[in-house]
């Protein structure tokens, strides 16, 4: 068995890798595509932790983590269409309507 | 002994009734009720002070009236009464005060008979005596000090009283200032009195209490104090420094410069050193500093008023002159003799303005003597009572301003003050220099009159002319109540203030009849120059001015004393004022401040909003960062 | 599970999701984020935690990851031809993202992990166990989160549908009225 510390860096650097994507990319779904990122390295996480203390904890909280990242993906993307519709666009420096 | 007696509370009641009715019915109710009503509650006023007087004789030595109106200030163990006093000393000044502006009331209705704002002018001149009556009532520093207040307030609307002419105006507002300039040195003496005393557990400005407690003032306090509030004392009464406002004040109706600035304000200094008389014994440096200032500016002023040609102003220069005797006098720790030339001054001074105003109202506001000349054809009793009152002033044997100046430079000589007395004999030359001119130029010799002011030149009505009787007769035989010791009943005046200000006792002994020879010898070297000078050979005066045209120019221009005063603290004031503290703190400071705290906010806010930039990706970073920052924050936990 | 498969399987996760971050064109990150959940679902059977391992795959994989590409479909969008992001926006976006990092390995030492390893009781990972912990412990939270589902359906249908023109000549009366009232 892998040292639980190999799979918290594993997970630390999709998570890492996550948030350099979210802060660079312009195009939004791929910024979306980021943050799912960012919760699977999450998730990875819970999962090592849970496995290493024999409790189904870790794997109940990844359960409600997909589940809600379902939702926020179903809902997130419905206001990417919405706002393709009337901006004909997705890059983010032309949604940038709540500056100063 | 002391009694109570309400009725002292009148004197002061009266005149503010006057006030009220003047004020508020006056204009209303007519010119018949307002000369009714102003010379009425004067009256009035004056008798309720004869009686208090009357007792105060009947009375045994060193007896006054007293009545307390109420409590104003307490705080912890001071406090402060306004009460009411008459001894002897407060007496003659009550008397003085209510008689002499009687009279003086009297005379206003038929000065300002042509005037339309006579409603305005009783009201002030009822203010001022209701001012003046708390001063010299007053029971303790600080109730006099309210009165000083007063009569400073009513010098200056009575002097700007026609103040659609702006220079009038800005006389009346240079009085205020530099009678301010005073009074701040008198607030402060008042201060320093009470802390003097304060550190002995006693806190109270009340005379008498104050007198109980003398000893404790120490000499260096006293000396402090006496200086302080004779610097008030400067402002009020004229004396070098602050005595130039008086003869700028003569722009005012002539009845003001009567009662004002001849017969009671001027006198408040006095009248404030006198009462203070055991303060001031204990400090013999600011006696000396007294005396001697008084000295200087009689002489002083004596000169300036040679020249002068303008008859109010004669007038005028000789009041500080002659208020400069008054202080020589109680400088010298005479006190009765400042307090009796005090009063024997308010009959002759008083009567000579009042005198001046009539040829001023016959001649229709003519006040150059050069337009004037062989005036007592046509204003005969103006002529005559001008003449006893001048005769008082120049101490003719017999009138009563020889009484008062004698003792007073008797006093200043056997104080060992021989410089300061030699300075008051050669200033009793040169006042009956300048008073003889005046009266020569004015009723004597060719007649200078306008043309067209000569067809209407007449005397007074008697409205006017009765005050002036009254008064010569004053003056003539008011003196009579300070005879030289030895003569009749001696020295009743001074017997009968002694238990208030003390005896005089001489350093020097001196024979009064010698001194008196003296003084009197220079007075009449004076007239007689007078006479040579302007009666005999006129040409003489003009020959020497021309002369000696600097010393003349110099004497005309007042030895230039308002323009040095202009530019030594005017301008100076004036420009730290505007550059330093206008520009500099106001604007650049204070403003500053405040505009920058409003421009730090906007230049904050321009900067803080730059943060919304709308691009979520900036503030994904953000959040990053607030990220990190709690897991060092762990971090930090985890590794300690 | 043996340390050469986990070797295999994180360096493919990092690459692939190297992957997403770094290729142009959107269906590719997709596929590239398809892979990475891919791997990660085996990493999690390797842990005994089948059900979740299978979870992810179908769920993660197969339904949010289409449903994310029928969006990609849906818009047509071409791929990225402006560069990424601002330099400055790169230069401290890389400083934060590199502390982040330094952090989270600091936390993942060893010595700091110190976890007992227990054993896991018989049926770990299965689908009874899940039940189990999951209706009774978190028995409010499963109940929330079905709520959560039914907003969020809600939520994305009436922001994706597209409005009539019935709606929109009532939307823009509407907005007339009022202008005029606050004028």
């Amino acid at each position: 068995m892998v040292s639980l510390s190999w799979l918290m860096v594993l997970s630390a650097a999709i998570f890492a890798i996550g948030v350099a994507g979210f802060l660079t990319r312009r195009n939004i779904l791929v910024m979306f595509m980021s943050i799912e990122l960012m919760l699977n390295a999450v998730n990875l996480a819970f999962v090592s932790l849970g496995s290493r203390m024999g409790t189904m904890d870790g794997q109940v909280i990844v359960f409600f983590v997909m589940t809600v990242a379902a939702a926020e993906a179903a809902v997130g993307l419905a206001i990417i269409i919405s706002i393709f519709r009337s901006r004909e666009t997705v890059h983010a420096d032309d949604l940038t309507l709540l500056r100063w | 002994m002391n009694v109570e007696f309400a009725a002292l509370a009148l004197i002061l009641v009266f005149p503010a009734l006057g006030v009220l009715f003047n004020m508020f019915l006056g204009p209303r109710l007519g010119r018949k009720a307002v000369n009714v009503a102003g010379p009425g509650v004067m009256f009035l006023s004056f008798a309720v002070a004869t009686v208090a007087f009357l007792r105060i004789l009947a009375m045994p030595e060193g007896s006054a009236l007293y009545f307390t109106l109420w409590r104003w200030i307490e705080a912890g163990q001071f406090h402060v009464e306004l009460g009411l006093r008459v001894d002897a000393l407060s007496a003659v000044m009550v008397m003085v005060v209510t008689g002499v502006g009687s009279f003086i009331h009297l005379y206003s209705v038929g000065y300002m008979a042509h005037d339309e704002d006579y409603a305005r002018f009783f009201t002030y001149l009822n203010l001022f005596a209701f001012s003046m009556l708390i001063l010299v009532l007053a029971d303790n520093l600080l109730m006099m000090f309210v009165g000083w207040e007063g009569v400073g307030l009513c010098s200056y609307l009575l002097i700007g009283f026609w103040y659609t002419n702006p220079e009038f105006a800005y006389n009346g507002r240079k009085a205020f200032i530099v009678n301010r300039i005073g009074d701040a040195g008198f607030i402060l003496g008042i201060l320093t009195l009470l802390s003097a005393l304060a550190r002995h557990g006693v806190w109270t400005l009340d005379f008498a209490e104050l007198k109980a407690h003398a000893s404790m003032i120490g000499p260096s306090a006293a000396t402090a104090a006496g200086l302080l509030l004779f610097l008030g004392a400067t402002g009020k009464s004229a004396q070098i420094p602050l005595y130039v406002w008086l003869p700028d004040a003569m722009v005012g109706p002539t009845p003001v410069s009567a009662l004002i600035h001849a017969a009671t304000m001027v006198t408040a200094g006095v009248y404030m050193v006198a009462r203070l008389n055991f303060m001031y014994m204990l400090a013999p440096d600011a006696m000396a500093v007294v005396a001697t200032v008084g000295a200087l500016t009689a002489f002083f002023a004596g000169t300036i008023a040679i020249v002068q040609l303008d008859i109010k102003r004669v007038l005028a220069y000789s009041t500080v002159s002659q208020l400069g005797y008054m202080f020589l006098g109680v400088g010298s720790g005479a006190f009765a003799a400042g307090v009796f030339h005090l009063m024997t001054h308010a009959f002759f001074k008083g009567l000579l303005f009042l005198c001046a105003g009539s040829v001023i109202h016959g001649l229709e506001g003519e006040q150059d003597m050069n337009k004037m000349g062989a005036l007592r054809h046509h204003m005969p009793i103006t002529f005559w009572t001008m003449l006893i009152a001048t005769l008082a002033i120049t101490a003719v044997p017999g009138f009563s301003g020889y009484f008062s100046k004698d003792l007073i430079l008797e006093g200043a000589y056997e104080s060992g003050h021989f410089r300061l007395w030699l300075l008051g004999a050669i200033t009793a030359g040169i006042t009956g220099l300048y008073m003889f001119r005046l009266i020569f130029m004015t009723f004597f010799g060719e007649s200078r009159v306008e043309p067209d002011k000569l067809h209407h030149v007449h005397e007074s009505p008697p409205v006017m002319t009765i005050p002036l009787i009254v008064l010569a007769v004053l003056a003539a035989v008011g003196g009579w109540v300070g005879l030289p010791d030895g003569l009749l009943w001696g020295d009743a005046f001074a017997r009968f203030l002694a238990p208030v200000v003390g005896d005089f006792k001489p350093a020097v002994e001196a024979s009064p009849a010698m001194l008196s020879a003296v003084a009197t010898g220079l007075g009449g070297i004076g007239i007689l120059l007078a006479y040579v000078c302007y009666l005999r050979m006129p040409g003489v005066p003009a020959l020497v001015a021309w002369r000696a045209k600097g010393l003349y120019d110099l004497l005309l221009e007042k030895y230039r004393i308002d323009e040095l005063y202009d530019l030594v603290v005017t301008r100076p004031l004036f420009f730290f004022s505007n550059q330093i503290l206008n520009r500099g703190v106001d604007r650049m400071v204070i403003d500053g401040a405040a505009n920058g705290a409003g421009l730090a906010v906007e230049t904050g806010g321009e900067l803080a909003r730059r943060v919304e930039t709308g691009n979520v990706q900036h503030y994904a970073l953000v959040y990053l960062l607030g990220a990190i920052a709690i897991v060092a924050y762990y971090l930090y936990l985890v590794i300690r | 599970m043996p340390a050469g498969l986990f070797w295999f399987l994180a360096a493919l996760s990092v690459l692939s999701a190297l992957g997403v971050v770094v290729q142009r064109n959107p269906v590719h990150c997709l596929l590239s984020l398809v892979l990475t959940l891919l791997a990660i679902a085996v990493l999690f059977i390797g842990q005994d935690a089948v059900v979740v391992g299978f979870l992810q795959a179908i769920v993660y994989a197969g339904a949010i990851m289409v449903l994310f590409l029928f969006v990609i479909w849906l818009l047509n969008l071409p791929a990225e031809s402006r560069p990424t992001g601002h330099l400055a926006l790169r230069f401290f976006g890389a400083v934060a993202v590199a502390a982040l990092m330094a952090e989270l390995l600091v936390f993942a030492l060893p010595a700091r992990l110190q976890i007992r390893a227990a054993a896991h009781a018989a049926g770990y990972g299965s689908i009874e166990a899940l039940s189990q912990t999951l209706f009774s412990e978190y028995l409010i939270a499963f109940e929330v989160t079905s709520v959560l589902l039914l907003v969020a359906v809600i939520g994305a249908v009436a922001l994706a549908r597209r409005t009539t023109a019935a709606e929109m000549q009532e939307r823009g009366a509407a907005d007339k009225a009022e202008i005029e009232k606050a004028a």
